[in-house]
């Protein structure tokens, strides 16, 4: 059994937890052990980092320390809270007076860090350290006839690991495959969602959401998968205030990848936290419906 | 006597974690403002924001909403060819913007910034319905009303907690932050 240090992050304890639930169902399946950190504190996501640098990197040093100390690499499933813990690692190694600086105020907590842990979005647990051919055996109940947009947003990304296939990845099309579904042709998946400006730029925001779900519909998808908490609830339960303002008619579910593979692994959707959508996600049961009647 | 920065030293001076060039590599060829997904609702667009910034025009960039307009997305700082990290940039101006005051009434972002903020320093952890009055108040009816409705639905579903979450060792970590930034006695 592989274990990892578990980041769950604000958003998955509530207004996520579908997401949260499914990730717990979906790892453990493949014998995998996420083991959550112990009193962790909020990554502030873009908004530390609009006030204090310094501040930002060591809040998020916090639940990296916590994990370095259990001695487990750690894992997000939030891609903003990925991509904080991975900056952070990534300049605390580069900076030793960042370190210094970081290390000084982890004291209070008793805490310190070296930055000997690796970090990691929960999709690259499966990608990597399951693999699509254990996926594939895995699958009970393959997602035929199902047409999955693969949408990656920005974070998991960007700004990227200095690789350049980072502009044209192909992992979670990979992944869809082979859970049995079709990837949907989307060239908006690398698009922000804007997810950070929902609540401080609105019509900017709700106009990005748009140009996303009028490429997912266009080009066939049925469902469109994220990996990431954000861009889940920006592109679902906004999609009504997207129709209002642009007289739009969008009415297409917007499903944790997590929860997709679970249903292709047999695990019950109330498991999988289905059902909490504000956009239904009966079209997809309703797709793979005929198959289990034959 | 010596010389004083300019307000183009100033911002490559805050740009303290970012990778890459300075503003001035800036070769003014527009690929940052072609990529983002939020160049049309700017006052000025990425490629016109740095060219300010090297033309030291300090009043007209602190008064556009580019800078608070950005999405964070670094798809500008990942396609720039001469290296710059212009998301990194626009957190700058952002941080410049929240220690001077000089950000435009007019814009949520900065209070919607500093609220977020001092919640997760109370608490440990964020908790969206205290930072609903940040925004919601410059929302007109219709978007008010909009926000509302979202907001009762995702409560039916179980998707917005009843309390806001606090962390165990509180004391510990308000510790920790007072070691970086002094805070009053009222935070």
């Amino acid at each position: 059994m592989k274990k990892f240090a578990y980041f769950p992050g604000c958003s998955l304890e509530k207004m996520a937890s579908s997401y949260h639930k499914s990730a717990l169902e979906t790892t453990k399946y493949f014998d995998i052990e996420l083991q959550e950190l112990d009193d962790w504190n909020c990554c502030g996501a873009t908004t530390y980092f609009h006030l204090d640098e310094i501040l930002a990197n060591t809040l998020v040093a916090r639940n990296l320390a916590l994990a370095e100390k259990e001695g487990l690499d750690l894992v997000a499933p939030c891609s903003a809270c990925y991509k904080n813990a991975y900056f952070t690692t990534k300049y605390f190694r580069k900076d030793p007076e960042l370190a210094e600086h970081i290390n000084f105020a982890l004291e209070e907590d008793d805490l310190h860090f070296d930055a000997k842990i690796d970090v990691y979005h929960l999709i690259e647990i499966f990608v990597n350290d399951v693999g699509a051919e254990k996926i594939k055996e895995g699958v009970q109940n393959p997602l035929e006839g199902l047409v999955i947009a693969p949408y990656y947003g920005c974070q998991i990304e960007r700004p990227g690991k200095g690789v350049p296939e980072s502009e044209d990845p192909s992992y979670f099309e990979d992944l869809i495959s082979a859970m049995g579904a079709k990837p949907a042709y989307f060239p908006e998946r690398l698009r922000c969602c804007g997810g950070s400006l929902i609540m401080t730029s609105r019509v900017p925001a709700l106009d990005m959401v748009k140009v996303l779900l009028a490429s997912a519909e266009r080009n066939g998808a049925h469902v469109i998968a994220t990996a990431c908490p954000l861009c889940q609830v920006n592109l679902e339960c906004y999609q009504s205030a997207v129709n209002e303002e642009f007289g739009t008619d969008f009415n297409l579910p917007v499903l944790y990848f997590t929860q997709l593979l679970g249903l292709a692994l047999g695990i019950a959707p109330d498991k999988l936290g289905i059902g909490a959508e504000l956009v239904s996600a009966a079209p997809v049961f309703n797709k793979l419906l005929p198959k289990e009647a034959s | 006597m010596t010389s004083k920065p300019t307000f183009r030293d100033e911002i490559a001076n805050l740009l303290y974690a970012s990778q890459g060039s300075p503003t001035n590599a800036c070769i003014q060829c527009g690929t940052c403002s072609g990529t983002c997904p939020v160049a049309n609702y700017m006052d000025q667009t990425p490629r016109r924001l740095i060219g300010m910034i090297n033309a030291n025009l300090k009043e007209d960039v602190l008064d556009c909403n580019t800078y608070w307009f950005c999405a964070s997305c670094y798809h500008c700082t990942v396609r720039c060819p001469a290296d710059i990290d212009i998301a990194g940039v626009m957190y700058a101006i952002k941080r410049y913007s929240i220690w001077n005051k000089t950000y435009r009434e007019d814009l949520v972002g900065p209070r919607f910034s500093e609220a977020f903020m001092k919640t997760v320093i109370r608490s440990g952890r964020s908790y969206e319905p205290l930072l609903a009055p940040t925004y919601m108040f410059h929302f007109g009816p219709k978007e008010f009303f909009n926000e509302a409705v979202n907001a009762s639905k995702m409560m039916l579903k179980g998707r917005i907690p009843v309390l806001p979450p606090r962390i165990k060792r509180l004391d510990n970590f308000k510790n920790m932050v007072k070691k970086i930034i002094p805070l009053g006695e009222n935070s």
